[in-house]
């Protein structure tokens, strides 16, 4: 019996993993352009859309269409920082939480209008294999997005550590005024973060497609999952963001094993109501 | 009552009053279809009032006010199926769960210190949290939604509100009225002015002497409540309950976009911003279908860019534009 547990466990693990990825780019994006992403679900699922287009027409494998796929989203995350929110920077929340509503609201339409309401799935041909390790059973595509996600992870915590760009990035988050008395471009560097934010949506949104059939109206959902993750590894914390994503995936899938697959997520809401309350800097964050 | 237009002035208070006139007497001329765009109208600036409140004055970011809506809403309705408990009893039952919920929703928000977008997101987690829960309360009829029976023998019973469109629609705009002149009432008593102190400053509301907890837990409270009655409203207009209909995130943006557009913290805002909003989804519905554009998403896209639009260019809102531009300003804003 417990190996079905640990299964399902290994499964939330490595479901886990993408979802990280995907919070990640909103964790980056908060942590130093301190625009709160609202449309940061709509845009993973324009990325799985992306990935099933191109594995319909091309038979693109999605890990391979993560690369085009998210170096697209880098630069239509740098073009809207550049064009659109930048005036946002430092405005009230609520006002820029309407502006990333609105564009939440025109993609979920706009791919309603170009697909219609019902899931596009991705037929693999090896989406049903799974690995026998012992007792346990655990999905092929799953371990190959997982590793995936954690490839882009590391890369970025490469660049964020070890190149002049990343620390400039990491200065700008700091010391804003500082960055700007160094004669940093912030705004630059702002749009250079929202469009690395969007490209590692832009992969965990190609790797999602192994995981979950995109619909139109996942967006929102993938939003609040986001800001959930983020919250509970803790703001700003690059680490955080995949040790939140690993804790939600395996309590959606054991909740989802144990009760219903419908009251999965109403337990990732009640660990993000207890990390507010107990430990509002989230596990990895540091008190502010 | 003079202190309470001290925001209008003379000419102001002409257009107002001509305007309530004319809403007053319309279900004499109008139609089915008017009235009910205009109850819509009045809902939404009503609950956006409520919203108003609790944002605007008191500058606490709530993004789940659905979550008071569809409470206000399943409590009366259950009331009146299982025990033939009219609406006018019910309210109150409404309004003392829904402010239950918000009491320790601000509790626990700004006990612990939880602000900003933090604040936005327990509010969104408690909604989210109880529409899953009431999708699964097998006595609330589940995800398969809850419906008032439509009985012939009860229709005009408008002590139980069963009636028409002109029932509503005088409900709605009462409601509305009403809100209107309670949020005008508390903005300029010391509550509205300690709100605002601590929305500009709370550190510095805390050193003048204000009881920064107290003064939030009474907007949210007040707020939660106001928004309950408009749910017992939606229960019996619409007549069905679905959770993933009242109770959704999407729900609850819906009914803050009037008071944004409009203008935060002021008394019309939230009004001019439902009859900006409203309309416009009508007009929308009507021209697509008139192109024979049959896409069910152009209207929402619209939305999105009329919504980006207004907060790139006028983030103050519609009406504080509006009133410098007709001159219907007064002393204080």
């Amino acid at each position: 019996m417990w190996s079905i547990y640990l299964s399902v466990a290994i499964q939330g693990v490595l479901t886990g993993l993408v979802y990280g990825l995907m919070a990640l780019g909103l964790s980056v994006i908060f942590g130093v352009v301190r625009v709160v992403n609202f449309a940061h679900g709509e845009f993973a699922v324009v990325a799985m859309y992306a990935a099933y287009v191109l594995f319909t027409a091309l038979k693109l494998d999605p890990l391979f269409a993560l690369a085009p796929i998210a170096a697209l989203f880098f630069l239509v995350g740098y073009a809207l920082q550049a064009a659109l929110i930048n005036p946002f920077v430092g405005r009230p929340e609520h006002e820029q939480f309407i502006l990333l509503v609105g564009v939440g609201i025109i993609i979920v339409n706009v791919l309603l209008m170009g697909f219609g309401p019902d899931a596009r799935p991705v037929n693999l041909s090896y989406g049903f294999d799974s690995y026998e390790i012992g007792p346990l059973l655990i999905d092929k595509p799953r371990v190959f997005a997982a590793a995936a996600a954690i490839l882009v992870a590391a890369g970025l915590f490469w660049f964020f550590r070890r190149t002049r760009t990343g620390t400039a990035i990491r200065a700008c988050a700091d010391n804003l005024v500082g960055a700007g008395v160094v004669g940093l471009n912030v705004k630059r560097l702002y749009a250079l973060t929202f469009g690395l934010g969007l490209a590692c949506v832009g992969a965990a949104g190609a790797l999602l497609v192994t995981i979950a059939d995109p619909t139109p109206t996942l967006g929102p959902a993938y939003t609040l999952l986001a800001f959930i993750i983020v919250i509970i590894g803790g703001m700003g914390s690059m680490a955080g963001a995949l040790v939140g994503g690993v804790l939600i995936g395996v309590s959606e899938a054991l909740a989802g094993f144990l009760f219903a697959p419908s009251m999965k997520s109403m337990f990732s809401f009640a660990l993000l109501i207890a990390v507010l309350v107990l430990r509002p800097q989230g596990l990895m964050g540091r008190r502010a | 009552m003079s202190e309470l237009w001290r925001g209008v002035n003379a000419r102001g208070r002409i257009v107002l009053a001509v305007v309530l006139a004319v809403l007053l007497g319309l279900p004499l001329v109008a139609d089915r279809y008017v009235l009910s765009v205009l109850t819509l109208i009045f809902y939404f600036a009503y609950v956006g009032q409520a919203w108003n409140l609790m944002m605007g004055y008191a500058g606490q970011l709530s993004l789940g006010h659905a979550l008071y809506v569809g409470l206000g809403g399943y409590v009366a309705a259950l009331l009146w199926l299982n025990f033939g408990i009219g609406p006018w009893l019910g309210v109150f039952a409404a309004v003392a769960v829904a402010s239950g919920f918000g009491a320790a929703i601000g509790w626990l928000g700004f006990r612990f210190g939880i602000a900003g977008v933090y604040f936005a997101l327990l509010t969104i987690a408690f909604a989210e949290f109880t529409r899953i829960g009431f999708d699964h309360l097998g006595f609330a009829g589940g995800a398969a939604g809850l419906f008032l029976p439509f009985e012939e023998k009860r229709m005009g019973e408008w002590w139980n509100l069963r009636g028409g469109q002109t029932l509503f629609y005088y409900l709605a705009l009462a409601l509305a009225a009403g809100a209107v002149l309670l949020v005008a009432l508390i903005a300029r008593s010391r509550l509205g002015y300690r709100w605002l102190a601590v929305r500009e400053d709370e550190t510095a509301a805390r050193a003048l002497g204000i009881d920064a907890f107290a003064v939030k837990m009474a907007a949210v409270v007040i707020s939660s409540a106001m928004t309950a009655v408009g749910g017992v409203f939606y229960a019996f207009y619409y007549n069905n309950l679905f959770p993933s209909q009242v109770f959704e995130m999407s729900r609850s943006i819906e009914l803050i976009l009037a008071p944004i557009v409009g203008g935060l913290g002021t008394v019309f805002g939230p009004v001019i911003g439902a009859f900006v909003l409203t309309p416009l989804g009508e007009v929308l519905i009507a021209v697509t279908a008139r192109l024979g554009v049959n896409a069910p998403g152009v209207k929402a896209v619209f939305y999105g860019v009329v919504l980006i639009v207004i907060i790139y260019a006028m983030p103050t809102g519609v009406w504080p534009r509006l009133a410098g531009l007709f001159g219907l300003k007064g002393r204080a804003p």
